[in-house]
């Protein structure tokens, strides 16, 4: 029994390297020459299917975000399939909010052969994972990471989600101008990249203006009772409160807010900008100010047609990060397709060189720094809906 | 004023969750770490029956503390029965309990999603009151009111009741208990179903209060329920209570007088400066070791 269980296993593991070893062989070295097409632009034709791997948060705390990213890559990648020439083998992983989950997904798609590599979707989880795709020379595109420093990590990193230093500051002297504010409270959650860098944009653009903050606050991303926060607020009855937090606190904290009586309005950075917002929070949410890197009102054609079908696909209304998603998507497409090989290298000079591409998010270009170049909006909530302020 | 009222609020749903977590652990000598999940799928299924029932309010409250009683039986059955003849059974439930939750809150997730939900707008009157100059909404005065009457009627069901002196057998020694012919594992499987459907009430409860529940609202309150129930002595029901409110009035105090980013600093070490001065906790008595 002893002996049988041994060979059994040595049996197995020998199988298991042989495996990884066919695996391995798939393009990590970077020269599969079935990636390389012929054609350019949209007659580019690529025999073998192109691998792309995306790490998402589908469960834990961001898993909302997460599952809408999903929804986005999918959509894209359906519709990219159903065109000829270049066909997409989108595999999506969940990194579970954990950077150390994380790192074993980018890993898993370093050693499987991925071309390029989507995600993942926090800023926290990036910092730790992008790291091992800048190693091994594989591009990612960053659909939803906002914190400063993305980027900065290698020359194989992109994204093509905005900013907080782009979008907050238009958010900030939009919303001091519309509502001539004077006092403000700020208030953020502390123990997570992505609020706390939102907050420091947040901050500086504040001092930059003639707005004085009276107050600054600081809570949990685990926290749902604000009471006791947003009484402090009002005491020093601002003209508005400033918030850089996730979607999971914007509900009860502006619902609490309205219930206490706090009626001046809400700035909320990127985490705000969810449809469930208005969904949750109900009448609590009217006034609101977002800023957002997408304008879900946009009528230009792209956004048009993803609204038309994602509606179609899911039965909902996407959201901002399902449309970052879905651009990222399209936006490989072109890279690819621009030297019509799906080689990492390739991919790497094709995002690198996006220029005015038409896209849901409005016309979008990679700059030097690898960091996407968009207009921004800054949204208020009326009736129900995101509207253009201003 | 304001910050009294919200902390006696908060803190009474901090006591309900501790109360039935101590329950369990004063009774069977046993922590039960599925009760935070209880928390969690309460929140969910008080939801989906105001939501999709159309259930009021008065009558969803009963029928999540009956669900929350239906999982402490699950509880009991699946993660402590198996394990209670083994050497190390506190160690083996403690763990198996870990594992149920995880279980619950794939569950969840697997049926809701992992999106926050809440109970729907017109579902509970949102009157304000302003007493003092401190806005109080109904809800947070029912939240007390329903708290305080379920902790007065648990303390009277275990001093009084037949339930009761059994549970307190129990507690005492299980063997004799036994001996005496007690049931103890109906006894055993009551006291779980009671401490979970309070789990569940106050998973409602919460949801109601901030207007969000989550599937990590468990683990966010998990660390706090243990807090109290050592502040307050393990095991001890007066304890719970008092050691809920404290730390609910800890917390709001500190955001208004040292600042927000030592709200935790200031509760938790407001905690650990009583168990400096009363180790056995504020209601607990010292344990003295038998040889």
């Amino acid at each position: 029994m002893r002996t049988s269980l041994f060979t059994m296993s040595a049996a197995a593991g020998a199988l298991a390297l042989t495996l990884t070893a066919c695996g391995s062989d798939g393009g990590s070295d970077g020269s599969n020459a079935a990636l390389v097409g012929e054609g350019s632009g949209d007659s580019c034709v690529i025999d073998a299917e192109v691998p792309v791997g995306a790490a998402l948060s589908l469960t834990g705390a961001a898993a909302s975000y997460g599952e809408s990213q999903r929804n986005g890559l999918e959509l894209a990648a359906k519709e990219l399939n159903a065109k000829d020439g270049v066909t997409y083998d989108l595999t999506v992983e969940d990194d579970q909010t954990d950077p150390k989950q994380g790192i074993s997904v980018f890993e898993g798609f370093v050693n499987d052969g991925a071309s390029v590599i989507i995600g993942p979707t926090l800023s926290n989880t990036a910092f730790q994972a992008q790291p091992i795709a800048q190693e091994e020379s594989v591009p990612v595109l960053a659909i939803s990471n906002t914190a400063d420093g993305i980027t900065e990590q290698g020359d194989y990193i992109f994204r093509d989600s905005l900013t907080e230093s782009q979008v907050i500051p238009q958010t900030v002297t939009t919303a001091i101008e519309e509502y001539d504010l004077e006092d403000v409270v700020v208030m953020y959650s502390n123990d997570d990249a992505f609020t706390e860098s939102g907050y420091e944009v947040m901050s500086s653009a504040l001092e930059d203006s003639d707005t004085e903050v009276t107050d600054t606050l600081t809570f949990s991303t685990t926290d749902t009772d604000f009471r006791a926060l947003l009484t402090e607020a009002k005491t020093s009855n601002p003209d508005a409160i400033f918030v850089s937090g996730l979607i999971e606190a914007a509900i009860p904290l502006v619902t609490q807010a309205r219930e206490l009586g706090i009626d001046v309005p809400i700035i909320g950075g990127n985490g705000f900008n969810n449809p469930q917002l208005m969904a949750d929070a109900g009448d609590a949410a009217e006034g609101v100010v977002v800023g957002a890197a997408w304008n879900s009102a946009s009528d230009n054609p792209q956004n048009a047609d993803f609204l038309e079908a994602y509606e179609k696909e899911y039965d909902s209304q996407p959201d901002q990060f399902a449309a970052q998603a879905y651009t990222g998507m399209m936006l490989i497409d072109t890279a690819v397709r621009s030297g019509c090989s799906a080689e990492r290298d390739a991919i790497k000079e094709g995002l690198g060189s996006i220029s005015e591409v038409e896209s849901v998010l409005g016309t979008i270009s990679i700059n030097d720094d690898r960091d996407a170049e968009h207009e921004a909006v800054v949204q208020v909530v009326k009736d129900g809906e995101f509207t253009v302020l201003k | 004023m304001q910050q009294l009222l919200l902390g006696l609020s908060i803190g009474s749903i901090y006591a309900l969750f501790a109360i039935g977590f101590t329950l369990v652990f004063g009774v069977l000598d046993r922590l039960n770490l599925a009760h935070p999940s209880v928390f969690a799928v309460s929140a969910f299924i008080g939801i989906e029956l105001v939501e999709v029932a159309g259930l009021s309010i008065w009558l969803t409250l009963p029928i999540v503390a009956a669900v929350g009683g239906v999982l402490g039986v699950v509880i009991e059955r699946v993660a402590f029965r198996p394990l209670k003849n083994r050497p190390d059974a506190h160690f083996a439930g403690l763990i198996s309990s870990i594992a149920l939750a995880g279980m619950f809150i794939a569950l969840l997730q697997w049926r809701y999603g992992p999106n926050t939900r809440r109970f729907p707008a017109e579902s509970f009157p949102t009157t304000t009151y302003s007493i003092l100059g401190a806005q109080v909404t109904v809800l947070q005065v029912a939240i007390l009111l329903i708290s305080v009457l379920l902790m007065v009627a648990l303390t009277l069901l275990v001093a009084r009741s037949r339930l009761g002196r059994g549970m307190r057998a129990i507690a005492e020694n299980p063997t004799a208990a036994k001996v005496l012919g007690i049931n103890v594992d109906r006894v055993t499987v009551t006291t779980f179903a009671i401490s979970s459907a309070l789990g569940a009430v106050a998973g409602a409860l919460f949801a109601m209060n901030v207007n969000s529940a989550q599937l990590g609202m468990g683990t966010a309150i998990e660390l706090k329920g243990l807090a109290v129930i050592i502040v307050g002595g393990m095991g001890s029901l007066p304890g719970a209570l008092v050691g809920g409110l404290l730390l609910g009035l800890a917390e709001v105090f500190a955001v208004q007088y040292v600042g927000s980013s030592w709200r935790d600093l200031v509760a938790f070490g407001l905690l650990f400066l009583i168990l400096l001065v009363r180790p056995q906790g504020l209601f607990g008595a010292r344990k003295v070791r038998e040889v």
